[in-house]
């Protein structure tokens, strides 16, 4: 078929490509809002185009882990003193969308672990944040366990989960280790929504205890702010270390190529079920921070699209930069809560967005090509 | 009680299986999984709904019932199709070179979008379907099966029919079978790949529609969140069958119907929905190739 070449200038293609999306979007909403979609779409593409032509640049971002490296020690106290300072200036809203943030961020780096350092798609990892949240709150609820009993006893057990899944899982590929990774997440939430003797299914559980220190609770917001800020701290710290350690460098050799790492000697089963636990054990601490944080747990919190978001911010971030990762968690957390108008186009802007950024920024803002 | 569940399980699985030919051939070409395939099908349903309203409102009902019918599932199949070509336009084509990792993301991020799509357009819950079509029922002994039964099953396996006619048959049948085999090679001897890419799409996309309109007059009501849930037993069933096997995608998806509707009348009706993920996983690791599929050794 030939294009008549009068149709293939910039406004004709345009245009087709407006009016192709009004036609499409027509049965859904009538040929009002219709009309209004060719109007805006043609506007969009347009704005693209000329957009497209202009060089974005992102060097600031990419040269922030580098400098950040080269002067560890200032660029550490800053940032460790302004969230320090933050609960004197900030009121306790601010704070409570900050410790979500802090939540996610713990839950970013883990699932880096996994899916940045060795390449290994995870699609279920909402299901091992289930697993931390719900262990302490059964531990916590039934046997009257403390936070801080329960703090390695939750991402202990979290990391054993994970391992459980990688034993049999690790041996399939790519897309299909991500399906089964998956399966694993919704059977996890069907099994805690129908369990009810139990989990008291759709329910969830009430009644979580908040940690405690010498009777004082971190019930208020500015003390969990500090346990999780602190947390955060330790756990970038760790995962850091781990990161320039004999296992980080064997998991980014399996991340570039499988076969070639392995003829160099390095276990490549070991090394992947490592990641698994490691990884988790991560999701298994935010899970509890967030189950003593809300005081409730429902199989709600921990669905597929939460598995999602969580792999948009390290995406987002930068596959394999840790620093990255965090950046995506407090994106994706407090962008949406600036941009209250369009809460309802949260969703749906997460998908454009990551259609978008597959398209033109694969390696995430923070990360190398 | 078996009988009954024998066809349930078998309509349940046509839909099944008519889903997961949209998977395997999208897989047999690219080795991509079409994550937001499940949602085409869900715009199926939605178009079914929204298009036959319209033309029973405008008129068309009685004896002209049937004409309204075939125009909304005409009008689904298009506007389906129109769905499929942009959605691999979009958010695959660009992407053909890249990590396997970034298709992937790519289609969980349509996905996302159509789902989001749908429930701001349609509203959040569930949509009704307006007519009450095919209720009379052919009894034998204590089973019964609705005319909607028989219609879903027969027309099912005539779009199989016509599949495995269109793809062994045409010339583009050649084209696709030669493309799945070896896509550098196809495109040596002179067949357009990025176009027969397409045409897989949009037959996808074609077969999902009819899936979803079926369904939609079947249950007699849709959701925006069928999609997922759908899109990930059409999956299983062909990875069942063996992916990017034709024959595979409908045999497995006639037994994951037939398995998900036994399981949930003797085993449990709340894990119903855990039958499909528990088969995929074992069967993913202890036969990934499934039923009628070839085992690929890793490329190095």
């Amino acid at each position: 078929m030939k294009i008549p070449s009068s149709l293939t200038g910039p406004l004709p293609s345009i245009l087709i490509a407006a009016l192709w999306g009004s036609v499409m979007f027509l049965p859904f909403k009538g040929p009002g809002p219709a009309l209004i979609l060719f109007v805006a779409l043609t506007a969009g593409i347009t704005g693209l185009y000329g957009v497209s032509r202009l060089k974005i640049s992102f060097r600031v971002l990419e040269g922030i882990p580098e400098f950040l490296s080269q002067h560890r020690i200032p660029a550490t106290a800053t940032l460790v003193l302004l969230f320090t300072v933050f609960p004197f200036i900030l009121n306790n809203y601010y704070l409570d969308v900050l410790v979500m943030a802090g939540i996610y961020s713990i839950l970013a780096i883990g699932l880096n672990v996994i899916v940045g350092f060795t390449g290994l798609l995870n699609l279920g990892f909402a299901a091992f944040y289930a697993c931390g949240a719900y262990t302490y709150a059964l531990l916590n609820t039934k046997l009257g366990l403390s936070f801080w009993v329960c703090l390695p006893l939750s991402a202990g057990f979290t990391s054993l989960i994970g391992l459980l899944l990688a034993v049999p899982a690790l041996r399939l590929r790519g897309d299909y280790l991500a399906i089964v990774t998956l399966g694993f997440g919704e059977i996890m939430r069907l099994i805690l929504n129908n369990w009810d003797s139990l989990t008291h299914g759709p329910n969830g559980i009430t009644g979580i205890e908040p940690p405690e220190i010498a009777n004082i609770s971190f019930s208020n917001i500015k003390y969990y702010y500090y346990l999780v800020f602190i947390i955060l701290v330790l756990s970038l710290a760790i995962i850091k270390r781990v990161e320039i350690s004999r296992f980080g460098r064997a998991w980014k050799a399996i991340k570039e190529n499988e076969i070639a790492a392995s003829t160099i000697g390095i276990n490549t089963t070991t090394y992947k079920l490592f990641a698994f636990a490691f990884g988790t054990f991560w999701g298994g601490t935010a899970g509890i921070l967030f189950a003593a944080k809300m005081q409730f747990v429902s199989p709600e919190s921990f669905t597929f699209i939460e598995s999602v978001l969580i792999l948009s911010m390290v995406i987002l971030g930068g596959l394999g930069n840790t620093y990255g990762a965090v950046l995506g968690a407090f994106l994706l957390v407090l962008l949406p809560e600036a941009l209250r108008e369009v809460q309802l186009y949260r969703m749906l802007l997460l998908g454009i967005g990551l259609v978008l950024l597959m398209r033109f920024r694969p390696q995430g803002l923070m990360g190398v090509k | 009680m078996f009988f009954q569940q024998l066809i349930n399980g078998l309509t349940l699985g046509s839909v099944y299986a008519i889903i997961a030919l949209g998977y395997t051939m999208v897989y047999g070409i690219l080795e991509l999984i079409n994550f937001a395939h499940g949602e085409i099908y869900m715009l199926g349903a939605y178009l079914g709904i929204i298009l036959l309203g319209f033309f029973t409102a405008s008129g068309l009902t009685g004896q002209s019932l049937i004409l309204s019918v075939a125009l909304t599932v005409i009008l689904s199949i298009l506007f389906c199709a129109m769905y499929g070509f942009t959605m691999e336009k979009i958010a695959y084509k660009p992407l053909r070179n890249a990590p396997r990792l970034s298709p992937l993301i790519s289609a969980i991020g349509i996905s996302i979008f159509l789902q989001n799509y749908v429930m701001l357009t349609q509203g959040a819950t569930d949509k009704v379907f307006p007519y009450q079509l095919g209720d009379t029922a052919i009894h034998f002994a204590d089973v019964q099966m609705t005319i909607t039964q028989v219609l879903i099953i027969v027309i099912s396996a005539l779009m199989m029919l016509l599949l495995h006619l269109f793809i062994s048959r045409t010339r583009i049948g050649k084209a696709m079978r030669a493309t799945s085999q070896d896509m550098t090679m196809a495109a040596l001897v002179g067949i357009n790949v990025d176009n027969i890419i397409s045409i897989t799409f949009v037959l996808g996309a074609m077969l999902a529609a009819v899936a979803g309109v079926m369904v939609a007059v079947y249950y007699g009501l849709v959701n925006y969140s069928i999609g997922y849930i759908a899109g990930i037993k059409a999956f299983t069933a062909a990875v069942l069958g063996g992916i990017g096997s034709i024959r595979g995608a409908m045999l497995g998806g006639i037994l994951l119907g037939l398995m998900e509707s036994m399981g949930a009348a003797y085993v449990s009706t709340e894990y119903k929905d855990a039958v499909a993920f528990v088969i995929l996983i074992i069967l993913l690791l202890i036969k990934p190739s499934g039923i009628f599929g070839r085992d690929l050794p890793e490329k190095v």
